[in-house]
């Protein structure tokens, strides 16, 4: 049965949204910034470089435990410019909004947007706003896009990953998603997780800054660590293995995953990064990450490999060795 | 973080012993088959059929509720989402599942009101939210969801919920097994039974099954440790030549079941005849509703009869669910079928065996 329409598994950040990229978006808009494929483009600007990226959320509901729909956008958008190896420095937001959101809802927001800029260091300079009739959209969308500067000599890309790097994931894994799930209506779970929503700019740029080499920096956000890997194995045309007993999970969230069938690898992060490191480096790199306030779970979570490339592998708790595949199927639509 | 009552069952010592037995004392090329889509998930989930010997065969067999479920069945759930002033609710692995021409994720996309529930106590409330509008569930599963189901209908029935009903494509476990067993071919030298579906039916459920065919026969957990142990106790019964029928997850297992929710299923649903995909049908193998709740059968109410359909052709959901082929021997596999476009249910399911060998091998 073909698709001739757009399913909400075109917006899961698996395998089906990146078919919908490869064979309808990339053909169009052709061109190599874009056929790159990270989570920004880099370009070329006079004599420097910079990082230009853009994300839209459509987050429901739009307030959650530990934060909302606006720092979402905002940090959301400083980590993709900051994965591009760069400093973000300005943000644009393009509100949408539905008729008859309450003007207290969206002050809070705007709020939290701007506490989340601060935060960061980065000014939001330009945007927009257009309000649709009650029901034509839900609640308020938000789009955002950031530019940032890259220092001379870094190269930071997916497609840099090499045999022998480590892999380190910066904490916890699948808060974000699990936390918007478990407010969602039907579903009340009593626990006290957050979403892990965060900037990550000055953690990036502590590692930038470092001695140390860094070949991949990615946040693993719509899609999980899972699909994330998979896209670096592809792009970078390796192997990996990752290890299940390292895999940092909280408690309540794998109690949630266990319940509901979920796998973590798959499940939405906003404040955690990957970074592939080569092994001599591995550990000091590790320890800037723990200093920095959103890195202190950091651990290394398994290895490139030579073999099998493009496949990520997963050895087991018990010692057996199975594949991680991107996500196929949406596990649960509109998260960010 | 650790997990209580999760962890111990995964612990890496414990699954090394029992792989280190398994490898001493298994000899004779064996055929065991996990009757339950979870056993089969946890299966690839845990990379267990990497630990074991090469001439022990993991066979996924006709247990995961979706992949069973015959495409008329589908094609009426499809058929609801289309009527005017219904709203469909299902749980979520049947969206995608592809009926003749039209899944409930399409209808969704279409336009209809689909939506994805995860108790059918959530769908009775909609029911109950949306008074001018008809509530239709898809109930589809086996002893372990048809209990909630019927204690729903009673609920419903005592609150006077009327624009509720229910298309009823529940199954019973131990028919299919026993179908399976008197079906040409199939090879099966032992069976991993459901832990789920046996919380329910209790262990005496498989009594006749066993002695009327002799098959060596172990209930587990979903654990990893249980599963491994049971793969083990399967295969010190090939070897030795006692078989016997085991209860290896008496944490939750009990001889009897459980004789409250066994009661509730019999006051709602009576045994029917039931379709099952590609296997056919099986006598006494459904679940529908008694007479004296017929005003909550979809099927009644909407007068939806729909016709049996043919499979696509190609597609070897049916064998595979029988063991007689493993999804890399269906010509459609990774070609045709994949989980963006799944042909067979097996590869729509979570617990289906297709998606698992698509995801995890």
């Amino acid at each position: 049965m073909k698709n001739d329409k757009v399913l909400l598994d075109h917006g899961s950040g698996g395998k089906i949204s990146h078919s919908m990229f490869s064979e309808l978006i990339l053909p169009l808009f052709d061109n190599p910034e874009l056929a790159k494929q990270d989570d920004g483009a880099v370009l070329t600007v006079g004599a420097g470089q910079l990082a230009f990226s853009t994300d839209s959320y459509v987050v429901e509901p739009i307030f959650f435990p530990g934060g909302n729909i606006g720092d979402l956008a905002v940090n959301g958008t400083i980590n993709d410019v900051s994965m591009c190896g760069a400093i973000p420095q300005y943000i644009s937001v393009g509100l949408i909004i539905e008729e008859g959101l309450p003007l207290s809802d969206l002050k809070t927001i705007l709020e939290s947007m701007a506490g989340a800029a601060r935060k960061a260091g980065v000014k939001i300079v330009t945007g927009d706003t257009k309000v649709v009739p009650r029901g034509k959209a839900d609640k308020i969308f938000i789009n955002t896009s950031g530019i940032g500067v890259i220092a001379p000599g870094v190269n930071v890309s997916g497609s840099n990953a090499r045999p022998g790097d480590k892999i380190i994931v910066s904490g916890t894994i699948a808060d974000h998603g699990i936390t918007v799930l478990s407010t969602r209506e039907g579903l009340k779970f009593d626990s006290d997780i957050q979403t892990d929503s965060a900037p990550l700019n000055k953690m990036v740029q502590s590692m930038m800054t470092s001695e140390y080499e860094i070949h991949v920096l990615r946040d693993p956000t719509r899609g999980g660590l899972g699909t994330t890997l998979n896209e670096i194995a592809v792009q970078s045309r390796v192997g990996m293995t990752i290890f299940e007993s390292s895999l940092p999970i909280k408690g309540a969230v794998r109690g949630i995953c266990e319940l509901l069938g979920f796998d973590p690898l798959y499940i939405a992060n906003e404040g955690k990064l990957i970074a592939f490191v080569p092994e001599k480096d591995a550990q000091n790199v590790l320890e800037i990450i723990r200093q920095d306030e959103f890195g202190k779970d950091a651990v290394i979570i398994g290895e490139v490999t030579d073999k099998d490339p493009g496949r990520v592998f997963l050895t087991t708790l018990i010692g057996g060795s199975r594949i991680v595949d991107m996500l196929t199927g949406e596990q649960l639509p509109r998260i960010c | 973080m650790s997990l209580k009552y999760i962890d111990e069952y995964r612990d890496s010592g414990l699954a090394q012993i029992l792989v280190k037995k398994i490898q001493a004392i298994s000899h004779r090329k064996l055929r065991l088959m996990e009757v339950c889509g979870t056993h089969t998930m946890s299966i690839f989930k845990h990379g267990i059929r990497s630990v074991l010997p090469d001439h022990i065969t993991l066979l996924s067999g006709p247990g995961c509720p979706v992949c069973v479920t015959a495409q008329r069945d589908i094609d009426a759930f499809v058929q609801f989402s289309r009527k005017e002033n219904v709203i469909v609710t299902t749980f979520g692995d049947l969206m995608k599942v592809p009926g003749s021409g039209s899944s409930l994720a399409k209808e969704k996309a279409d336009g209809a009101d689909v939506r994805m529930v995860y108790s059918v106590f959530d769908a009775v409330a909609i029911a109950r939210e949306n008074l001018d509008k008809e509530v239709v569930f898809c109930a589809v599963g086996f002893e372990t969801t048809t209990p909630t189901i019927a204690a729903t209908i009673l609920s419903a029935k005592g609150e006077g919920v009327n624009n509720f009903s229910i298309y009823s494509a529940n199954k019973l476990t131990p028919p299919a097994l026993a179908a399976l067993m008197e079906t040409d071919g199939v090879e099966i030298d032992g069976f991993i039974l459901p832990g789920h579906v046996s919380v329910i039916t209790g262990t005496n459920a498989y009594q006749d099954t066993f002695e009327r065919y002799n098959i060596p026969s172990v209930i587990t957990g979903f654990e990893p440790i249980d599963i491994l142990n049971s793969v083990l106790l399967l295969i010190e019964q090939n070897e030795t030549g006692v078989k016997a029928l085991v209860n290896a997850y008496p944490r939750a297992v009990s001889d009897n079941g459980n004789l409250k929710a066994k009661a509730i299923l019999n006051q709602v649903f009576e045994l029917c005849d039931a379709t099952w995909r590609g296997i056919g049908e099986i006598p006494a193998s459904g679940m529908s509703l008694k007479n004296e709740f017929k005003a909550f059968d979809a099927a009644k109410k909407f007068n939806m009869d729909m016709p049996d359909v043919l499979e696509p052709p190609g597609c070897a959901c049916g064998q595979i669910l029988m063991g007689l082929k493993t999804p890399e021997e269906c010509k459609l596999y990774k070609k045709q079928c994949t989980p963006m476009t799944p042909v067979g249910p097996c590869m729509v399911s979570s617990e289906g065996s297709c998606a698992a060998f698509y995801r995890y091998s």
